[in-house]
């Protein structure tokens, strides 16, 4: 390995056949940069869905109406199911002892909202206290919604970043007035939210000055709620689908909805999506391992060809060495090394190249689904053991070939 | 120093079968200087490529400096012939990549040698084919006569017992030859058994022996008087 004089041949060789070598290596090398760009996608899809994951309180069960698809009692489908405060109040006495996190929802798309002369339309949600839990958002200035403000209807509002950013260009918010739909809102928080600009494009006030706002009586557009938390995931799985499926059938009775009308009460529970995400997040790891690892068979079995027709034209010189002496795994070691040699340069070329891209590039990636490209060092040490047995593997066949090469038939070998 | 008793070999190509060697019988003793003649097919060249252990007979022994060479693997036949002989080619078959003193010091880099020392005893070698001054040349820098002195060196370097040449004029002009036997000659006056191939009249004559082979038998065997090159390339 740190002979010189293998060293001085391996050289020699190469030097002899630069295209052929470059070429080798191209196949080697693009193999390497497709495998780490592949696996930097992978990893970029998980950071996205992660993303997605870190908008809401992991484990939120949300609750919606829609309207009814099933005739029951004598009712026709198509009727629009609304909750309001009792549905609420049902749940939240139901299950006190379950409940960590909850909150009625009433919001609206689309609101007007103004600050001297910017102006906006942004999603309101009269929510309580809890919400921004829910919500997994952070208090970048000020308070959120409080008690008191749901007791005393206060006309009191928090607004997303995106929001301040758009109405008060940097300035001081607090305690200003923003007119929502024609009625001014004391501003007194500002949130951020990692879900980014999507979830910041909202203004949150008290559930019950939404509704009384609104006209809108005691109605709810959705609940939000949380568990206790759990020991271990099977079990908080278990209990928030238990208490899921027991809510649905609960409000299904109470609104005389058909137990199997799967579209008037929808439940959207968090956790059992987190499942389903892992597991879509593996399938993609694992596929793209299995396309990018064929792609580097694809180089091995260039490398062993060219190592091949290496063996081939240096047939006589090989007789030679036999002739005046060398020991069949001497020439064993001369083409494996040749071949470990050209695949590792080549195969760290393409490493640092991919890595360069990652690096240029990778931090512009900001999708839904791709964010932030990236492979870590595991990844890389990875790849790097893959090359040095890769090579190993291109060359064995061709070595020992050449180790089998007949001395006197290599002589004759014009 | 040789010895072969009742030699055969035949080679098998498709459902044909090529007797080439019919019994061959054959002693060459140290510091002897034999040339093996015969037109082509007569099976000179499969004799010498057996003696080399390049090729194994199907039949009969064959002793080398004591030593019985039969069955031997791959890595042990290697080994015999670098530390018993020492080859030289009709087409020189220098590696053409390495310099003339890398492509001397090749034998001794297969026996283990450190590199120090087999710098110095290749330049020896080099010295010795007056060749010193080209050691850093390649191959192709150089003239045939040349090469097949390098070549030569390189069969001197890992001090073998036989030297067995296969047609080592065949490529050159009569005056190269004549150097080329005349340096032979003198590395045979210190003692080293040697063995040509060769279907030259003028070059077997250069030999202290004859052995002459037809159809796969020796037909004739005789001791020559030695016409030395030197002279004979002034003439």
């Amino acid at each position: 390995m740190f002979n010189i004089e293998r060293w001085q041949e391996i050289f020699e060789a190469i030097r002899k056949n630069k295209l052929r070598t470059f070429l080798t290596g191209l196949s080697v090398a693009s193999g390497i940069f497709i495998l780490v760009i592949l696996l930097a996608i992978g990893q970029g899809m998980s950071n996205g869905i992660a993303k997605e994951f870190e908008n809401d309180a992991t484990n939120r069960i949300s609750v919606w109406t829609n309207v009814t698809s099933v005739e029951y009692k004598g009712l026709n489908p198509g009727r629009i199911i609304e909750m309001d405060n009792r549905d609420y109040e049902m749940a939240v006495n139901k299950n006190s002892d379950k409940l960590e996190l909850k909150s009625g929802v009433y919001s609206r798309w689309g609101q007007l909202t103004s600050y001297k002369k910017e102006s906006g339309s942004y999603r309101v949600e009269g929510v309580r206290g809890d919400y921004q839990f829910l919500e997994n958002e952070t208090l970048v200035i000020g308070r959120y919604i409080n008690e008191n403000d749901l007791n005393s209807f206060e006309k009191n509002a928090v607004i997303g970043n995106q929001v301040y950013l758009d109405l008060f260009k940097g300035k001081d918010a607090i305690g200003e007035y923003v007119e929502i739909a024609g009625i001014k809102f004391k501003v007194v928080g500002v949130y951020t939210d990692p879900g980014g600009e999507r979830e910041e494009t909202r203004i949150f006030i008290p559930l019950t000055t939404a509704q009384r706002v609104y006209n809108a009586g005691d109605k709810l557009r959705s609940l939000a709620f949380t568990l206790e938390k759990h020991d271990n995931y099977e079990g908080a799985l278990a209990a928030s689908e238990a208490f899921s499926a027991e809510l649905t059938a609960d409000l299904k009775a109470k609104h005389t909805i058909a137990p199997a009308d799967e579209r008037a009460v929808n439940v959207n529970n968090t956790l059992e999506n987190t499942k389903r995400f892992y597991d879509l997040n593996n399938m993609i790891r694992w596929f793209f391992w299995g396309v990018g690892i064929c792609t580097i068979i694809a180089g091995i079995v260039g490398v062993s060809n060219i190592m091949l027709i290496i063996v081939k034209e240096r047939t006589k010189e090989i007789g030679v060495r036999k002739a005046i002496g060398a020991q069949p795994w001497s020439i064993i070691g001369m083409i494996l090394h040749e071949s470990i040699f050209v695949t590792a340069i080549a195969g760290f070329v393409g490493l640092i190249f991919s890595l360069l891209l990652l690096q240029l590039v990778g931090p512009f990636i900001e999708t839904d689904y791709i964010r932030n490209p990236s492979v870590d060092f595991s990844v890389a040490i990875t790849t790097v053991i893959i090359l040095v047995v890769a090579g190993a593997v291109a060359g064995f066949f061709p070595a020992y070939r050449a180790a089998n090469i007949k001395p006197i038939e290599a002589l004759r070998d014009e | 120093m040789i010895e072969i008793k009742n030699l055969h070999k035949s080679y098998h190509m498709g459902a044909n079968s090529l007797h080439v060697l019919k019994g061959i019988n054959f002693k060459v003793s140290e510091g002897e200087m034999v040339s093996i003649m015969g037109s082509s097919g007569s099976g000179k060249s499969t004799l010498l490529n057996i003696l080399g252990i390049l090729d194994e007979a199907d039949e009969g022994t064959y002793n080398l400096d004591g030593t019985l060479i039969k069955n031997l693997n791959e890595k042990v036949a290697a080994r015999y012939r670098n530390k018993f002989l020492g080859f030289i080619f009709q087409s020189f078959n220098l590696i053409n990549y390495k310099s003339a003193l890398e492509n001397v010091a090749m034998p001794l880099y297969y026996q283990g040698v450190k590199r120090n020392i087999r710098v110095e005893k290749a330049m020896h070698y080099l010295e010795k084919v007056g060749l010193a001054d080209w050691a850093s040349h390649l191959p192709n820098e150089l003239s045939g006569g040349q090469k097949q002195r390098v070549a030569i060196a390189r069969a001197l370097a890992s001090d073998p017992k036989v030297l067995l040449a296969d047609e080592p004029t065949g490529a050159l002009d009569t005056k190269t030859s004549y150097e080329v036997m005349e340096l032979i000659q003198g590395i045979n006056d210190e003692g080293k058994t040697i063995l040509i191939v060769t279907h030259e009249d003028d070059i077997a004559h250069m030999t202290k022996r004859i052995v002459n082979l037809k159809d796969g038998i020796i037909i004739d065997d005789s001791v020559v008087t030695q016409v030395r090159a030197k002279r004979e390339a002034y003439v």
